[in-house]
């Protein structure tokens, strides 16, 4: 029983790490998505290890079921766009970020696993109550102790989609900026123009650039992709 | 049994990975992502404790073993569900101002 619940924990761990590892280092957006729901189901079979069934459950439903589902539709609504094109510009610069960020996280890593060693961290667990993690033992507490914070997360949520559906949305009327009214704002501003496009448009504002030199109008409607 | 330790440091390094792609990556949708790693990554560590940490209650209502790590992390995904609704909206509204989810092109704002 030991031996098959300590094969379930580095089961998990592996899948979530390398969800993790899917999220960070693909290309494509939705094989990070996949990743995400990879990670998302094991963390959720890690709580269920913890006497957790609930919030394993909960897991599922709102991030399974809503947040990478939100994440695939955004996904496809932009379509090719929402692949990023590799450059190098400021490469180093995040390598360097990266690379520190990775040694402060790895030394605490190491700090925690040398604290962890031989205190009551690393002690037997005692089994819980039966009662513990489970449905019931959650409504008791989210409705009588813990029922401010409860509401308080429902004004949230309300609070969060009407903001959602006002900045997705956008004011009435209003035009969206093709890319050469852009620059033009950007020029106007003193900003060097043209100088951070690179990637998928760059043809597009190239060819709205040698408009404006060549004396033609600028395109003021957005391409059609 | 595992210990609770073990959980911890599984716990870290998926706050460190999903720190790094919050700090290298520009993909906006990718970023959002990363920070949903982070938020797991803290998940994880609270229920742990939880899991490790089993006392009475000091709650009125509820007399069984202490559950606040766990209600914790359940606002934590509350809270997370908001973030990413909220934060998938700007992507949007970055996507059709500036035509990009690159965000170090999102700047608009700076002169």
């Amino acid at each position: 029983m030991t031996g098959l619940g300590t094969a379930y924990f580095y089961a998990c761990a592996l899948l979530a790490v390398l969800g993790a590892l899917g999220v960070v280092f693909s290309k494509n957006p939705i094989r990070s998505a996949m990743g995400l729901l990879m990670l998302i189901l094991s963390v959720a079979g890690l709580f269920l290890s913890l006497h957790a069934q609930f919030l394993a459950a909960v897991q599922l439903i709102v991030y399974a079921g809503a947040v990478v589902i939100l994440f695939l539709f955004v996904i496809m609504l932009l379509g090719p766009t929402a692949i990023t094109s590799r450059d190098h510009a400021g490469l180093w610069s995040r390598a360097f970020g990266g690379s520190l960020f990775v040694l402060a996280g790895g030394s605490a890593i190491v700090a925690v696993s040398r604290a962890g060693v031989g205190g009551r961290a690393t002690a037997a667990l005692t089994a819980p109550d039966s009662a513990f993690g489970g449905i019931g033992a959650f409504g008791d507490i989210l409705f009588s102790d813990a029922i401010v914070p409860f509401e308080l997360s429902s004004a949230l949520l309300m609070v969060a989609v009407v903001g959602a559906v006002a900045v997705a949305r956008g004011r009435q009327g209003e035009r969206t900026l093709s890319k050469s009214e852009l620059d033009m704002a950007r020029s106007a501003l003193g900003a060097p123009e043209g100088a951070t496009h690179s990637g998928v448009f760059s043809h597009e504002s190239a060819g709205a650039q040698s408009l404006q030199a060549s004396g033609a109008s600028a395109p003021t409607e957005e391409p059609a992709r | 049994m595992i210990p609770v330790a073990h959980y911890v440091i599984l716990s870290s390094i998926l706050f460190v990975l999903g720190g790094l792609g919050f700090l290298v990556r520009r993909n906006v949708l990718v970023a959002l992502m990363s920070i949903d790693v982070m938020l797991n990554a803290v998940n994880l560590a609270l229920v742990a404790f939880n899991r490790s940490h089993l006392q009475a209650s000091h709650l009125q209502a509820y007399s069984g073993q202490s559950h606040l790590g766990q209600i914790f992390a359940f606002f934590v995904i509350a809270v997370e569900a908001a973030e990413v609704a909220v934060g998938l909206a700007i992507v949007l509204s970055l996507y059709r101002l500036t035509g990009t989810v690159r965000s170090d092109e999102a700047h608009l704002l700076r002169n």
